[in-house]
């Protein structure tokens, strides 16, 4: 068991509706092969940087997870074969980033500006 | 007899001298480095969105080589653009 994060972006034409429930369609992928899910978070319709699949816009979605190394393999043919899903990435978390987005969790996060000094 | 500030050099006298530069990764005891957060990660950027040399930015090559990669999913992500002008 790894922690793992998944970035998902999803086509901007998606309805609130649909955009929840293909969230959940994945977090329950994930907790139906003996993976648990830590974190969720939607950020909502983001510009792109640049146009993908000739879309200027996306709707974001992190989630961080713990689940056997297999799994990905699974999600990821998941991931390709929804067409909403404009592009996916994992992210295998080390120690620190576990760290990291816990300490973000809750609340007490002001690296950016610790940073700059 | 000539004063002491008369006094004139054959060889230019070196200007005050620069502040040292310094890894802010390990000055601030940051171990992990977020793709996520586009705005952080412009500071190791130049305007056409090409990552800054060691050179200029000071950072340790353990850090370089993280930011690197954080950037490099950024881009991936589009959180961050390939190529670009005037990104600041």
């Amino acid at each position: 068991m790894q922690n793992y994060e998944l970035m998902v972006i999803f086509t901007p034409v998606l309805s609130e509706e649909d955009y929840r429930s293909a969230q959940k369609k994945f977090a329950s992928l994930v907790t139906d092969n003996s993976g648990e899910v830590l974190h969720e978070k939607p950020w909502g319709l983001k510009s792109l940087a640049y146009p993908i699949q000739k879309k200027t816009t996306g709707l974001y979605w992190v989630m961080e997870y713990k689940a056997p190394s297999d799994f990905n393999e699974k999600l990821k043919i998941q991931l390709l074969r929804d067409e909403s899903v404009l592009r996916h990435m994992f992210t295998a978390l080390d120690k620190y980033a576990v760290e990291y987005n816990a300490k973000k969790k809750s609340g007490v996060n002001s690296r950016t500006e610790k940073a700059e000094a | 007899m000539a004063k002491p500030n008369e006094i004139k050099y054959l060889t230019a006298v070196k200007a005050e001298k620069r502040p040292k530069k310094y890894c802010r990764f390990k000055k601030m005891g940051i171990r992990y480095i977020d793709y996520k957060d586009g705005d952080f990660l412009k500071k190791f950027l130049n305007e056409q969105g090409k990552l800054l040399p060691r050179r200029l930015t000071g950072n340790s090559l353990k850090f370089q080589r993280k930011v690197g990669d954080a950037v490099k999913k950024a881009r991936q992500m589009a959180i961050l653009p390939y190529v670009t002008d005037l990104m600041k």
